[in-house]
Formats: structure tokens, C-alpha cells, sequence
């Protein structure tokens, strides 16, 4: 027992053996299998073994793959910088704001708990907002702003990314609120004496050193939009299209080659994104 | 205290907007699951009634809700227990550089920025090609892990950037092996933390869709009902249930905050506890 505790590395293993077999069989061999599914070919009933590029043939020949994934980027775009004006505010309102550590923890916890609720029904309670007779569209017709509802509300762009804001901005929120948390409140006093603006704080002290809590923020958004098919599919009822749901729609078919084929070229994107992202932050030294 | 800056009042406005934001719709649907039974899925209200939550309990009405709600309960707990086992161990495992730490923890982040679909499909591969059965206790279980895992690992890695090594120094010192000193020292003070991993790993499981997509088999957890009811029920009862597995979701919530609300109250009024012989 002692020797296996004085040698470091075969303690390190033992203790985090569990988490490399859960990772191993759940997430390095799926990927792996995706990866050869995706040179295989289908049937009506069934897929057959095979290496061919058929599939990656189809994906990059078709029109559609383009036009998809242009428009995958653009809901991760405009998602990206919603969320990180929204976070940014309210984790600065959290952060510089609120001075009674209660209040904060407090106020932290309610822009959090949305988070361990389903996503699915966060959507589902937009139907009564956003529906031609929805609160928003009968709020504006009293207002007199609108003569008659707005179709372009619910089932739209317009959901989506407002959907999507409402899932994840809190994403942004956490790990920008951790980095500004940590910041040396006497920096802020120096700058201040030293006859900064409050802008001019902001911008050369504050958000310099908001930056990694920026970027981690910014790859969660990034990756759950770019992977998502769900949010995309109920609130754009069917009539967007993302990666995700050319994936699930070949999945729904049956057709697993083609969506593997499809999910490699999406996983490729994402960690190229991501790569880029972490070149710039260190995640773990960050906690 | 200075006067408030102008700022203040600024942010304070987009805050309360943006909780207003992130409440308000769970709230309306909150209020209209309590509509009367010819009441739709918007306002007005043409009368209040409990017609849609009478409606959960009739079979024909919204299919097997309840033996869905008891297997996303039951893989819940199982998640939840192994993501805080699996990850205090990793935490203690990361405290020290071991060969091969820093790829697997490029796997975590991996596991964090994957899309969740495929992972969804890969394991459903996998068992389906290896004539598996596919069961949410199983595959579900698995494909689960690799979402609450990271959240449950990178909390771990915060609290142990923060626990002081001398608690360790001072055990061994005074001659505990290495086990004691986790089992007496390491684990009492990090168990706060514990909750917050178990809160992750329960809810996340709980509320988890894409995962169980393709990895639940022939019996649905409660997401996939909800969302199997979304295309084709049109009437109060989707917001019903909705309301009803959120109120779960919130007294979870509340339950884990009060615990460790307790256990840090039970600390500070108990004081040291040195001589006690615990």
C-alpha cells in the first residue's frame, strides 16, 4: 500500500483510471467508430462495411453542405456576440456592482439555476411569447406599434438565436464573472489615480484581464451552437437547417454512414475552432 | 460608501432585464399550465383549473410520462454518484504530474467541446455493431458520463487550486497514512464542494437530451417523452408537465444549496474540533 502511494505516477494512475476508462469507452471509441462508419456504405435496411469516400464524395459535392455550414457559423457568430455583450454586462453589474458578498452570491445563483434546468422545456416556454397570438405580437398590436401579428417571431432566425441566447448565455456569464472576481481591486484604484476614465479603465485594465474568462466563455458558446440540432429544429420549426440537423435528419433515415461522414467533417471544424481559441488561454490556469 | 455611479444604475436595468429574460417564459408557461380545459397554449386564460395536471395522470393523454420520469430519476442518481467518485478521484489524481496527465486532460476539454450528437451516435454505433443492448442504464449511462465528468473534474480542479497542502503536512506529521489523510483530512474539507458536484452531475443527467438520443434504447427518459410530445400535443399539457419537472428541478436545486448552506453553518458554529478524537 505505501510503495503504490510513494510512486507518483502509477498513484496518479490508479486514481484517475476511472476517469480514462469512462473517457476511453464513451468518448475516444466512439469518435473512433464514427470516423470508420463514415467510410462505409448503406442500404435501405443496413450498413455494410466497405472503405470508400462515397459519402465525404456526396457531403462535398452537394450545394446543401455549403449553404449549411455557412449557416451553422452564422447562428455561432451573431449567438457569440450577443452572448458576450449580455455576459460581459452582467457578469460586470455581478462583479463591480454588487458590494455585499451576499447579494452576489445570491444574484449568482439565480442567473445559474436556469442552467440545471431542462433545456427543452426553456424552449417550449417561448411557444406562448413568440405564436402569432403570442404575448409579444398582441403586447406590440396595444401598443400600437404593429397593425396586425408578425409572422417572423417564432419559427424564425430570429427564435433561434434568441432561444439560444436565452440557453447559454449564462455560459459566458460564469467563467467571465470568475476572471473579474480575481482582478486586484487596487489595479483599478491605481488606474483611477492615475486619471483613467471609467471607460478607459474598462478597456485597458478591466477587460485585458477579463480575457481568459472570455475565451473559455466563448468556446462553450461556440461548440454547444455549432453542435447543436435540437434548439435549431423546435424553434425554427423545421424550416432551418444547421450541421447538426443534416446529421440527425441522415440519422432519422437511417443512413449512419452519411452522418458520419457528416459528424466527422462537423468534429473537424470544431476542434479547429477550438485549437485556434486555445492558443490564446490557458484553461487551467484559470480555476 | 461613494454614490452610486451612473453605471450602476445602467447595468442594474440590463441585469433585472436580463433575470426578467431568463424567468419570465418559464414563469408564463408556469401560469398557463394552470388553464382552464378549453383553454390553448397562449393567453388568455379562459378560466384557471388543475384540468392539465389531472391529464398527466391518464395514460392516453400523454403516454408513459411517469416510468419515463422514474428512469431519468433512477440514471440521475447513478450518474450523479459515479461523476462524484470518479471525479474526487481524478481531482487527487491531478494534484501531481503523472505520465500521460496532460493528454487526458485534453480529453476532458475534449469531452466538454465534442457536440453531444456524436457522441449520441457513436456509442449508439458501437452497441449496436457489437450486438450490445442498447438500455438507458447502459450506453445512456455511459454517454452521460462524458458530459457531467468534465463539469464535475474542472470543479475539483478549483477546489484543489485552493486547499492548502499544509492540512496534508500536518497529518502526515503526526504519522496518518496516506489514506487516513484523505479519509480524515483531504475529504471533510472539500465535502462542500462534494454537493456541487453531485448538483452537477444529478441535473445534467437528469435534463440531458441529445446524449439519450440515440443511447436509450426502447425506453424513453423523461427529455426524450417531453420532446417526443412537443410535435405532436397541442394543448396545456406539455406546459403542465413542464411546470411539474421544473418545480422537481428547483427542489433538487434547493435541497443541494441547503445542505451546503448547513454543512458551512454546522462548521463555523462547531469550531475546531482538535483533541476530540474523531
Amino acid at each position: 500500500m505505501n510503495r503504490l502511494f510513494t510512486s507518483p505516477n502509477l498513484t496518479g494512475w490508479l486514481l484517475a483510471s476511472p476517469l480514462a476508462l469512462v473517457l476511453a469507452a464513451f468518448l475516444v471509441l466512439p469518435i473512433l467508430m464514427i470516423v470508420v462508419v463514415s467510410f462505409w456504405t448503406a442500404t435501405e435496411f443496413s450498413i455494410v462495411p466497405a472503405f470508400s469516400f462515397e459519402n465525404y464524395d456526396f457531403l462535398f459535392g452537394s450545394p446543401v453542405t455549403y449553404s449549411v455550414f455557412l449557416n451553422t457559423f452564422k447562428y455561432a457568430a451573431i449567438t457569440w456576440a450577443v452572448t458576450l455583450v449580455l455576459g460581459f454586462a452582467v457578469a460586470y453589474f455581478l462583479a463591480f456592482h454588487v458590494r455585499s458578498q451576499t447579494w452576489q452570491t445570491a444574484l449568482f445563483l439565480l442567473c445559474t439555476i436556469p442552467f440545471w434546468t431542462s433545456n427543452i422545456i426553456r424552449m417550449i416556454s417561448w411557444i406562448p411569447f413568440l405564436g402569432r397570438n403570442g404575448i409579444a405580437n398582441s403586447t406590440l398590436i396595444s401598443w400600437g406599434v404593429i397593425d396586425e401579428p408578425v409572422e417572423w417571431l417564432l419559427f424564425s432566425d430570429f427564435s433561434v438565436i434568441l432561444a439560444f441566447v436565452h440557453l447559454y448565455t449564462l455560459f459566458m456569464v460564469v467563467p467571465i464573472f470568475n476572471t473579474m472576481m480575481r482582478i486586484d481591486r487596487s489595479l483599478l484604484e491605481a488606474a483611477n489615480d492615475a486619471g483613467a476614465s471609467g471607460f478607459q479603465t474598462l478597456v485597458s485594465v478591466i477587460l485585458p484581464l477579463t480575457k481568459p474568462g472570455i475565451m473559455i466563455g466563448s468556446i462553450f458558446v461556440i461548440t454547444l451552437v455549432m453542435g447543436d440540432f435540437i434548439t435549431v429544429r423546435f424553434m425554427s420549426g423545421s424550416q432551418a437547417a444547421n450541421v447538426g440537423r443534416l446529421i440527425s435528419n441522415d440519422i432519422a433515415l437511417l443512413q449512419y454512414p452519411s452522418a458520419a461522414a457528416t459528424a466527422v467533417v462537423l468534429l473537424a471544424t470544431v476542434l479547429i475552432t477550438i485549437g485556434l481559441m486555445l492558443r490564446l488561454v490557458d484553461i487551467r490556469k484559470e480555476l | 460608501m461613494e454614490p452610486r455611479p451612473r453605471s450602476f444604475y445602467i447595468l442594474a436595468a440590463i441585469f433585472g432585464l436580463f433575470l426578467l429574460f431568463l424567468y419570465g417564459p418559464t414563469i408564463t408557461i408556469a401560469i398557463l399550465s394552470f388553464q382552464g380545459p378549453t383553454g390553448g397554449l397562449t393567453f388568455p386564460m379562459r378560466g384557471t383549473s388543475l384540468h392539465w395536471f389531472r391529464d398527466l395522470f391518464k395514460q392516453q393523454a400523454v403516454g408513459d410520462i411517469w416510468g419515463a420520469f422514474g428512469r431519468s430519476a433512477v440514471l440521475g442518481l447513478m450518474v450523479m454518484a459515479t461523476t462524484v467518485v470518479v471525479s474526487v478521484m481524478g481531482g487527487l489524481a491531478f494534484r501531481k504530474r503523472f505520465a500521460g496527465s496532460k493528454l487526458l486532460f485534453q480529453l476532458v476539454v475534449a469531452s466538454l467541446v465534442i457536440p453531444s450528437i456524436l457522441v449520441s451516435l457513436g456509442v449508439g454505433l458501437i452497441f449496436s455493431q457489437a450486438g450490445l443492448p442498447i438500455h438507458w442504464a447502459s450506453s445512456g449511462f455511459g454517454a452521460q458520463l462524458t458530459w457531467t465528468l468534465p463539469f464535475g473534474l474542472l470543479i475539483m480542479f478549483a477546489v484543489f487550486n485552493r486547499f492548502d497542502p499544509a492540512y496534508e503536512e500536518a497529518a502526515r506529521d503526526q504519522g496518518a497514512s496516506a489514506w487516513q489523510t484523505v479519509r480524515h483530512v483531504v475529504l471533510p474539507i472539500i465535502a462542500p464542494s462534494l454537493i456541487g458536484v453531485a448538483l452537477f452531475g444529478f441535473t445534467l443527467s437528469y435534463d440531458e437530451f441529445a446524449r439519450t438520443l440515440l443511447t436509450s434504447g426502447s425506453h424513453n427518459t423523461l427529455p426524450l417523452e417531453i420532446y417526443g410530445m412537443t410535435t405532436n400535443v397541442t394543448t396545456p399539457v406539455i406546459f403542465a408537465l413542464g411546470t411539474l419537472t421544473t418545480v422537481f428541478s428547483l427542489l433538487v436545486i434547493a435541497v443541494f444549496l441547503l445542505t451546503v448552506w448547513a454543512m458551512g453553518r454546522r462548521r463555523a458554529s462547531a469550531g475546531s474540533d482538535a483533541g476530540k478524537g474523531v
